[in-house]
């Protein structure tokens, strides 16, 4: 019954999503202001709907309805609930109604934050969300429905795939999708300006916070899917560069671009076209990613049940969305004029390397991520493109940008002196080129041998954190720093910091782990130690145990340093019952400067010594790579939250009420007068 | 108006590719190498750097060579079948392509070694000899060290049914 509703719900869904792509935009051509106001309430209606439909079928996991295959394909009575309730994202079918969900919350914030806008303008914007609505409606409902029944209901399910019975999963895709699907907004903004021909600085500062939270959303999204890799995929490592991963790292690639160059349109008026051509592209990137992940033409650790009919859909869905907006992009962005004029060393051309920088990494990271599918589709060969290409390229493109980190807050719109610059920076540059010569001097030899890379990472980590400091001071040249002063200055302004400062910590975490980690696999019996990364490792054994849903080999590890005792780590090694998949759950202690990570292998015991294999790693520095993204997201936050966003819109509602105003005295007195 | 357009004449190209990706069988190209025998090499063992693995130790037995890698996630995919076929008996040597020699022995000590002996061959020297563009690839060997057989890319069980099983049944009929 429950079912019922839901399934009627994204029925009517699709229905209100026709009329709210259509009329709005239709009265915003003709000037019919009663089908523009339909807009709005078509948006809340569409979110009520869609949380009917997502609640009914939460209720069905919760409730082990059986009845639906969804359900009884991916849960089971013994699941704990909470990740009964996280499987409803858990495939492909449910991962689509999160999406579509989501997409009705920024459709709603879009409704209910966007009072000072243009009537005409917020019409095309919702209008375009519903364009984007009416497709994954359709892709719900005709090749992907989540409410499709089984006659009769099995009595048990399926379960979900274990390796997603993990708390990271349960919030990992809700974060990564809203930062996907928040892409839409920035896009939507875009194409309304592009329609109306009216791109200018008032545009970009319209998207500017929107674009914002959704990149916080997609750097928390990637972070949190880097962490759950590495607690759950047992291989000790915290990023593969697999089609999914690089899925979800080109939109944030091109995002960062788009909210750099949407500072610069909103400031300096422009770099207009190009902005507009960001903003379609981070949402392409998004809907790409999402055909790569869910045709199944890549394979991936990733990769859920693959079909090529869906695939055919979304890649319909794809050449309607992105094809027709780069014709209208192609149609209008060459009447776009930019006005702004600056000289070669200013913050305009900093920004443009930036944003050269990131799009040709993305685009890189895309061509690689392609090219095992464009060498199939050209000559019929299967590859896989590893992480030697990936690293380098990436590696290549990102110092540059690292270094210019610190220029871009420094220099001035229009110009400045170069060498006015360079000795501003004298002091960062002195003390990353002494970082440098004295990490290659005192720094203890790795074992990974790369210590020229090593003094560079450090190199890099101190240029950007004492540029930033360096930054800061230089505003308050002419004025008194002082506490006060720091607390006048926006909050956007510690958001860029932060942000800025989440890649310093990033820079020196990859740095130390790289050449610092250590591990070793090893046989080990009942009452042995290992010692590794100064820390003495004792092996107590190895004892089954019952969980919920699986049983389980759990290990028993005691951790101590010289004489103090550590932790005690307890990796295991389960089976789950009902796929009977082995999974192997590391054991981990965490903490700022350095992880102990240990992964179970096979029982090899001879004579029943009770040995087995175990793998151990020692890494320095892991928990700065998740700290680097928790600070940019926040610096996104700070940045979003900026007061003048917010009393800009309520200045452009005042500003057109005291014109009306002035234009009604206007025609009284010559009303009057005549 | 012209330079607006270029962003969608990429994109028209990137659809096209994606469409022919959605239809694609992996259907087996000639290797100019077939027929041929296999070249000459030697390589440090995986395990035991001390030890050779070379071309010598293939002959007189029909024997299946795979170049793999630990940062393949093809070769992942492969790997159950891998290890499902050494145990019924198939000889699997493997060339264990651009790795380094701790990420491939955590390979197989976590997901098994299906492989009777694996050459290290960290600079891709001996891969490139026999012809390997990117990983999995695998080579039918017949007793006289011919190569009768590639595979790009990873063995599926369609084409180890189809193709290769077939195959190995003939070449073990003739004559060493």
């Amino acid at each position: 019954m429950i079912t019922d509703i839901g399934h009627f719900a994204l029925v009517l869904t699709l229905g209100v999503a026709l009329l709210q792509a259509s009329l709005p935009m239709a009265g915003s051509f003709t000037g019919n202001r009663a089908w523009m106001a339909l807009a709005r309430p078509a948006g809340q209606t569409q979110f009520v709907l869609v949380a009917i439909a997502f609640a009914a079928l939460a209720y069905a996991f919760l409730t082990d309805n059986f009845g639906l295959v969804y359900v009884a394909q991916n849960s089971n009575t013994q699941m704990p609930w909470i990740y009964k309730f996280s499987a409803v994202w858990g495939a492909h079918e449910g991962s689509l109604l999160l999406w579509l969900f989501i997409l009705s919350v920024w459709t709603l914030a879009i409704t209910l934050f966007s009072r000072g806008l243009p009537e005409e303008y917020i019409a095309r914007v919702l209008s375009v969300m519903g364009m984007i609505s009416i497709g994954f409606t359709c892709f719900l409902l005709f090749t992907s429905n989540p409410f499709q029944e089984i006659f009769p209901a099995p009595l048990q399910g399926r379960e979900l795939n274990p390796l997603l019975q993990d708390p990271g999963l349960a919030i990992h895709p809700p974060m990564l999708y809203t930062g996907y699907v928040g892409f839409s907004v920035a896009f939507a903004f875009a194409l309304a300006a592009l329609i109306s021909g009216r791109l200018d600085a008032t545009w970009a500062r319209w998207s500017r916070p929107w674009t914002t939270v959704a990149w916080m959303f997609l750097t928390i999204g990637i972070g949190l899917g880097s962490w759950w890799a590495y607690n759950e995929l047992g291989w000790g490592g915290w990023w593969f560069w697999d089609p999914v991963e690089n899925a979800s790292f080109m939109p944030w690639l091109v995002g960062t671009a788009l909210i750099h160059s949407l500072a610069v349109t909103e400031k300096r008026d422009t770099f207009k076209a190009w902005t507009v051509l960001l903003a379609i592209i981070a949402f392409s990137l998004s809907l790409l990613g999402t055909f790569l992940v869910r045709s199944g033409v890549l394979t991936s650790v990733h990769a859920f049940a693959t079909d090529p009919e869906r695939g055919l859909f979304i890649l319909i869905f794809l050449g309607v969305v992105i094809g027709g907006s780069l014709s209208l992009y192609a149609w209008r962005g060459g009447q776009i004029r930019s006005i702004g004029h600056f000289e070669l060393f200013s913050r305009e051309s900093l920004m443009l390397m930036n944003n050269v920088l990131l799009v040709v990494t993305a685009f890189f990271i895309l061509l690689g991520t392609l090219y095992p599918l464009i060498l199939d589709a050209l000559t019929g060969e299967k590859i896989s493109v590893g992480p030697p290409y990936f690293n380098l390229v990436f590696m290549l493109l990102m110092t540059p940008l690292v270094l210019l980190i610190v220029l871009g807050p420094l220099v001035r719109w229009k110009g400045q002196n170069l060498w006015e610059t360079v000795k501003t920076l004298r002091v960062p540059l002195g003390v990353s080129t002494a970082g440098f010569v004295l990490a290659l001097l005192l720094l203890p030899p790795s074992k990974h041998g790369r210590l020229a890379m090593t003094a560079m990472g450090i190199m890099l980590g101190i240029w950007v954190f004492s540029g930033l400091i360096v930054s800061v001071r230089e505003k308050f040249r002419h004025r008194k720093l002082s506490l006060e002063s720091l607390k006048a200055l926006p909050v956007s302004y510690y958001g860029m910091l932060l942000g800025h400062f989440g890649i310093a910590v990033f820079v020196t975490g990859v740095t130390v782990l790289n050449t610092y980690q250590t591990d070793d696999d090893m046989r080990v019996t009942p009452g042995q130690q290992v010692q590794i990364g100064g820390y003495n490792f004792r092996f107590e054994g190895v004892a089954q145990q019952r969980g919920p849903n699986y049983m389980a080999q759990r290990g028993t590890i005691s951790v101590s340093q010289g004489d103090k005792y550590i932790t005690t780590l307890y990796p295991e090694k389960r089976v789950y019952m009902v796929q009977t998949m082995p999974m192997t759950e590391a054991a981990i202690d965490d903490s700022l400067l350095r992880d102990l990570y240990i992964s179970l292998g096979e029982p090899v015991g001879s004579a029943g010594d009770g040995a087995w294999l175990m793998r151990i790693y020692y890494k320095p520095f892991q928990r700065w790579i998740w700290l680097a993204p928790l600070l940019m997201a926040i610096g996104g936050f700070l940045a979003a939250s900026d007061r003048r966003y917010r009393q800009r819109q309520k200045q452009v509602l005042q500003d057109t009420v005291v014109a009306q105003q002035l234009l009604d005295e206007l025609l009284a007195t010559s009303a009057a007068k005549g | 108006m012209a330079r607006s357009v270029i962003p969608l004449v990429i994109f028209g190209l990137l659809v096209a590719v994606l469409y022919k990706g959605l239809y694609l069988d992996p259907r087996e190209i000639p290797s100019p190498l077939i027929g041929k025998p296999a070249p000459e090499f030697s390589l440090p063992r995986l395990n035991d750097p001390q030890a050779q693995f070379s071309k010598q130790m293939l002959l007189g037995k029909v024997t299946l060579v795979n170049a793999w890698a630990s940062w393949c996630i093809t070769c992942r995919d492969e790997h159950q079948l891998l290890l499902s076929l050494a145990k019924e008996g198939v000889p699997i040597y493997g060339i264990n392509y651009k790795d380094t020699r701790e990420d491939a022995q955590t390979y197989l000590n976590q997901l098994g070694n299906p492989y009777v002996m694996n050459g290290h061959d960290f600079t891709g020297r001996v891969g490139i000899d026999w012809g390997v563009v990117a990983t999995p690839e695998s080579f039918l060997v017949d007793k006289k060290g011919i190569i009768r057989y590639k595979q790009p890319g990873a063995i599926t069980p369609e084409v180890w049914a189809k193709s290769i099983a077939p195959l190995i049944a003939k070449l073990n009929q003739e004559p060493g």
